[in-house]
């Protein structure tokens, strides 16, 4: 088996704060983190590796920083680990990003081999678009699963998935030939422990470098320049005000409360 | 997969406001009225017409609906297989459509399947797509759509354009909009197209489907949402949070660590690695507020939290402030609410 | 089960002790692996931030080169608060603007990622998210440690333990006991984010020159040491209390560093300052005679798992990189001898007293106990200090004499001319 899982490091969304005088995110200080979701693509795609055997390999497209995101991965079982990085690449909206992606992804078929299972996570908290895996998955045209929930069957001898997926109103299982897409809801999995070893492996496994140098790309889909949206402006939206604060006795905040609530009650 | 030579790339030949209809089993969504509502005002400012597209098994009588809230056309692709959603075939018949009949905008729900299908079907046309906006607006000088949305969690707005590439396309959050129908609805265009996708070429089956049962709840869908956290104290005491969200309407959901504490299923949270939800009231007991949380519930309406903590960040938020021990406000809150309404009755008969 | 992970040396803890000594190790061509719980090294670490570049000889000679420091100081301010007032003493010398500077103030959470990269490039590996349980024992003596992970043993020939002043290890070792309530302070420590220039301003400074402000005095109503530090765009501000002394008092750590935030003292210079950052620590206190056995067989303590900090100066870094280095040193001459019993490794004891890491200490040593024991000399003196400044400095036509005698009599009745007398001893004692 050989599952793909891309992966992002994002800014913890929860200590990004706000100037409201200038309109601008404080993002100084604010520690990267592997987006959440792909925390659990990864845990997904390892647990299959254990099982099946084969390999794990984790791409992602950022900075040289978002090498950090992909050591983390690593620590937790992922064989090997990408970093498509290349200013060529800068700005990029979601068609950009996942047409890179799909490039980078098809050198690491060159590199080692068809893959079977690719793995996003369902979203990222920095942009919430929740795009760039139905994106990858449509230039591959293969299956696309999203929200992804549980991974009840994969048959490699027969070529293909059962899974599980919510819906809008309640959840589906899908049978799908692979390779398909996944892209993962937190409640896929839990967690585990990663052994010692692996991390030791870890820590002396060398990040792989994919650039426009060694990745065959039309630089005419790349980039803020060739990226169909653009970002107008950015802006803070008006900051909440606190409330009044309701005072009075237990019995006087019950009726004021209620009377609040009145409308509501059926 | 769609031919992409075979696009238009002349982005003047495209006209016309889009909105796609969804359903389920030939239930619509309401944010597709809501799109439709609102198309009608964008139309307008760039001369065009407002269309509704639906594609499934049986979904004609989605027209009349259509026209109700001002479409002027309705595009319809019927196929057996489009009785059950799936990415791939909806993908085809959807880019085809488009192609066939360029819209310069294209409006789509940001639910579960409007996520699914948008991404997917703008990078079929090489176009932009700008996911979960909560806001439309025409440049009155350049006549692009002006689309904003939150990132970050809600911490900052981001207006984004589309100028060079067609449809602009975009997923809408459901509820920001409201569906107004039109004074005289006017039946309009239907025009039917056909589909040479056969059950054969498609990959995907679906083997089970299952409706609203607890490990999925759509927190979106209700207008009051009661939430309770870890400051509740036990999974008994969550009783009369469903208790209180019963008479009002509404559903329950929780905080994270109520979550973790088992106090709720995490198909009910709240919050960055939850749900966002925006319902014309929330009422929260017993949580403090962490910014988490807080990204996932402050664009509703009103906000009435419950906390012990005077100086909890949730109040920051909130509308309406209680400093009290939720443990004895809600049941005596409750009490009150049912003592309220059975002197309405009373006083009816 | 694959084969026993076998390395010749297992570091607990990526702070400055475990790092200068996997540096050195490493460099020497020492097989080791350091082990830490945070998810990088630093993760979690806090200190006020004084770095002292003199112990970094040896471990990365090029200081602070690439190293992520703030501003070097320039100048030390040291004030004893009463309520509404404070009484100072300052010391800015040019000379500190000479290289190599004499400290820095640093954010650990760099400062440790940076230096664990150092350690990384000599050759060290470094394992996070990993916590350290227990040492494996075999016939007495150190072999390894349990980590919490799957097939988490760990073998080596020693182990140095520097995982802090909590150290669990040292504990289940029986090196050392369980915290003192006497013996450690709870420090909060609040980054306050400000705009360099305004931070240029109201210190009096240059572009990378910092300043440095220690307090304590009976505003605190308990034994406690509080600072405030300059860093390129903030400020750091904390302040650390004995814990017996926040239980006596019935105080707790928030409290104190609000109260604190309100002096006026304080209040201007961190006005308008939005806090970045919240963080709570242990510190050492115990002085001297808190420093337990540092070494056994198979293992040596080091930095505040070893308790080795100096809370007069707050020096705790530079002791804990010092020890490091003498643990390191010491593990290579054991290597030559293929000995790691305690009686090799007790060198490292050796090693620590001929140094200033327990010259210092020493020093001290009556210290913590002297204030412990004599309330009047947090209590009283500040106060008397803080009245004598103002009717010194307050004009209002009485004349000095007089004042100078008013001041004597508040002395007298405040303090007693005895006590006086006997607390000027044992401060020469135990200072000097
Ligand atoms: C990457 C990441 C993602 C996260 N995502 C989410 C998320 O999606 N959703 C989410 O909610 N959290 C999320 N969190 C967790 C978040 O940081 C908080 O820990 C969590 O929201 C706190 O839950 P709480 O308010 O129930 O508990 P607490 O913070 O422990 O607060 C309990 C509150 O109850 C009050 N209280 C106690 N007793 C009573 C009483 N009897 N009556 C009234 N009030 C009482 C207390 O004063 C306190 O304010 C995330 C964290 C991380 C790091
Ligand atoms: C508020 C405050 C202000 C201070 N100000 C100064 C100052 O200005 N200047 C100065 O020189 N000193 C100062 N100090 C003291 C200084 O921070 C310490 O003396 C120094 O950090 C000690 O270094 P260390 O390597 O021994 O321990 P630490 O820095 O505490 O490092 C221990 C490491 O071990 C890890 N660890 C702990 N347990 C385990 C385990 N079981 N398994 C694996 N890893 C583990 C920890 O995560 C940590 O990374 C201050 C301390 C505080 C709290
Ligand atoms: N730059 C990137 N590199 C790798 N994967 C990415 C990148 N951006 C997004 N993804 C993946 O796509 C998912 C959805 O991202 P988004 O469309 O930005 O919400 C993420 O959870 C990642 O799995």
């Amino acid at each position: 088996m050989h599952a793909l899982v891309f992966i992002k490091q994002v800014p913890d969304a929860s200590q990004v704060r706000v100037n409201y005088e200038t309109g601008t995110l404080i993002r100084e200080g604010v520690p990267a983190i592997l987006n959440p979701f792909e925390a659990h693509a990864v845990e997904e795609a390892v647990k299959l590796r254990e099982k099946f055997g084969g390999k794990v390999s984790v791409i992602t497209m950022g900075p040289p920083q978002a090498t950090q995101a992909l050591k983390e991965c690593l620590a937790m079982g992922a064989d090997k680990a990408f970093l498509l990085s290349d200013r060529a690449f800068a700005g990029s909206d979601t068609l950009a990003t996942s047409y890179a992606l799909y490039e980078g992804a098809r050198k690491i078929i060159e590199l080692e081999g068809e893959v079977d299972l690719y793995f996003a996570g369902k979203q990222a908290i920095d942009g919430d678009t929740a795009q760039t895996g139905p994106g990858i998955a449509t230039r591959f045209d293969i299956p696309l699963v999203t929200y992804l929930t549980k991974m009840d069957e994969v048959n490699f001898e027969k070529k293909y998935a059962v899974a599980t997926r919510l819906t809008e109103l309640g959840h589906e299982t899908v049978q799908v030939p692979i390779p398909a897409f996944f892209t993962v809801e937190e409640s896929l999995n839990e967690l585990s422990h990663a052994p010692l070893p692996w991390l030791i492996k870890a820590a002396q496994t060398e990040i792989i470098m994919l650039s426009s140098e060694n990745v065959e790309l039309d630089r005419n889909q790349c980039g803020l320049k060739h990226s169909p949206t653009m970002v107008k402006k950015a802006f803070t939206p008006e900051k909440r005000q606190r409330g009044e604060t309701l005072t009075g006795s237990l019995d006087e905040l019950i009726k004021e409360t209620a009377g609040h609530l009145a409308s509501f009650v059926k | 997969m769609l031919d992409i030579t075979k696009k238009d790339p002349e982005i003047s030949n495209y006209k016309d406001v889009w909105v796609y209809v969804e359903q389920t089993d030939g239930v619509p969504q309401p944010v597709s009225f809501e799109l439709l509502t609102k198309a009608r005002e964008l139309a307008a400012q760039i001369d065009g017409k407002v269309a509704a597209v639906s594609i499934g098994k049986n979904v004609a009588h989605l027209a009349d609906e259509a026209f109700k809230f001002g479409a002027d056309k309705f595009y319809i692709i019927e196929d057996e297989i489009f009785a059950d959603y799936r990415t791939e075939p909806y993908r085809e018949a959807l880019s085809e459509l488009v192609v066939k009949y360029k819209p310069e905008i294209f409006l789509i729900g940001a639910t579960t399947q409007g996520r699914d299908l948008s991404g997917t079907v703008a990078t079929e046309l090489r176009t932009g797509l700008t996911a979960d906006t909560t806001k439309q607006d025409i440049d009155p000088e350049t006549k692009f759509l002006l689309m904003t949305r939150p990132t970050f969690g809600g911490s900052l707005m981001a207006t984004i354009y589309c100028p060079k590439h067609r449809p602009q396309m975009s997923t809408v959050r459901p509820g920001v909009f409201s569906a107004v129908p039109v004074e005289s609805p006017v039946a309009g265009e239907i025009i039917r197209e056909k589909t040479d996708i056969t059950e054969e070429k498609i990959v995907k089956k679906i083997l089970k489907k299952v409706v609203s049962n607890e490990s999925s709840v759509n927190l979106s869908f209700y207008e009051v949402i009661v939430a309770g956290g870890k400051g509740m104290g036990s999974k008994d005491n969550f009783k009369m949070i469903q208790d209180l969200a019963d008479l009002l309407g509404g559903t329950w959901a929780g905080s994270r660590k109520a979550v973790e504490l088992g106090y709720v299923p995490q198909s009910r949270q709240v919050g960055q690695t939850g749900q966002t939800v925006h319902p014309k009231l929330y009422i929260a007991c017993g949580i403090s507020g962490a910014i988490q949380h807080v990204v996932g519930m402050q664009t509703s309406d009103t906000i009435i939290s419950i906390n012990t903590d005077k100086d909890a960040p949730i109040f920051d938020v909130s509308t309406y402030c209680i400093v009290e021990d939720a443990l004895k406000f809600v049941p005596k809150l409750i009490e009150q609410l049912k003592s309220q309404k059975l002197a309405e009755v009373t006083n009816e008969r | 089960m694959s084969d026993k992970l076998k390395y010749d040396v297992v570091v607990v803890g990526a702070g400055p002790a475990g790092l200068s000594a996997a540096i050195i190790l490493a460099k020497a061509g020492v097989k080791v692996i350091v082990i830490e719980r945070g998810k990088f090294p630093g993760a979690k670490n806090v200190m006020g931030g004084v770095f002292y570049t003199d112990c970094m000889k040896g471990i990365v000679d090029e200081f602070p080169g690439k190293a992520p420091v703030e501003r070097h100081i320039i100048e030390q301010r040291m004030w004893i608060l009463d309520e509404k007032s404070s009484v100072g003493f300052n010391h800015k010398n040019d000379r500190f603007n000479e290289e190599p500077y004499n400290c820095h103030t640093v954010f650990r959470a760099r400062f440790d990622k940076w230096l664990a990269d150092e350690a990384e490039k000599a050759g060290a590996l470094i394992i996070n998210n990993t916590v350290v349980r227990e040492a494996i024992l075999e016939d007495g003596k150190v072999v390894g440690v349990k980590t919490d992970r799957p097939q988490g043993d760990v073998y080596a020939n020693a182990v140095i333990v520097a995982d802090g002043v909590n150290s669990l290890l040292a504990k289940s070792l029986g090196m050392r006991q369980n915290i003192q309530k006497d013996a450690v302070a709870v420090a909060v420590k609040e980054v306050i984010g400000l705009d360099e220039k305004v931070i240029n301003d109201r210190f009096n400074v240059k572009a990378n020159e910092g300043v440095t402000i220690e307090m304590t005095g009976n505003f605190f109503n308990g034994e406690a040491m509080a600072f405030l530090y300059t860093n390129q765009k903030s400020v750091s501000l904390g302040v650390g209390m004995v814990i017996a002394d926040l239980v006596k008092n019935k105080l707790n750590p928030n409290e104190l560093i609000e109260s604190l935030k309100k002096h006026p003292s304080v209040a201007p210079l961190i006005e308008g300052g939005e806090t970045k950052e919240f963080l709570v620590h242990l510190i050492p206190e115990g002085g001297f005679h808190a420093v337990p056995k540092v070494a056994g067989n198979g293992v040596m303590l080091a930095g505040d798992a070893a308790m080795l900090v100096d809370s007069i100066h707050r020096e705790g870094s530079n002791l804990a990189i010092t020890s490091g280095k003498f643990a390191a040193e010491t593990y290579l001459e054991a290597a030559k001898k293929g000995d790691f019993s305690e009686k090799t490794l007790s060198l490292y004891a050796e090693k620590l007293k001929d140094s200033f890491v327990l010259e210092d200490l020493k020093k001290y040593k009556g210290l913590p106990d002297m204030l412990q024991k004599n309330e009047r000399l947090l209590k009283k003196y500040p106060k008397v200090l803080n009245d004598a400044a103002f009717e010194l400095l307050n004009v209002n036509g009485v004349s000095k004499k007089d004042k100078e005698k008013l001041i004597w009599k508040n002395m007298k009745q405040e303090i007693g001319l005895g006590n006086m007398v006997k607390d000027m001893l044992k401060i020469w004692r135990n200072v000097i």
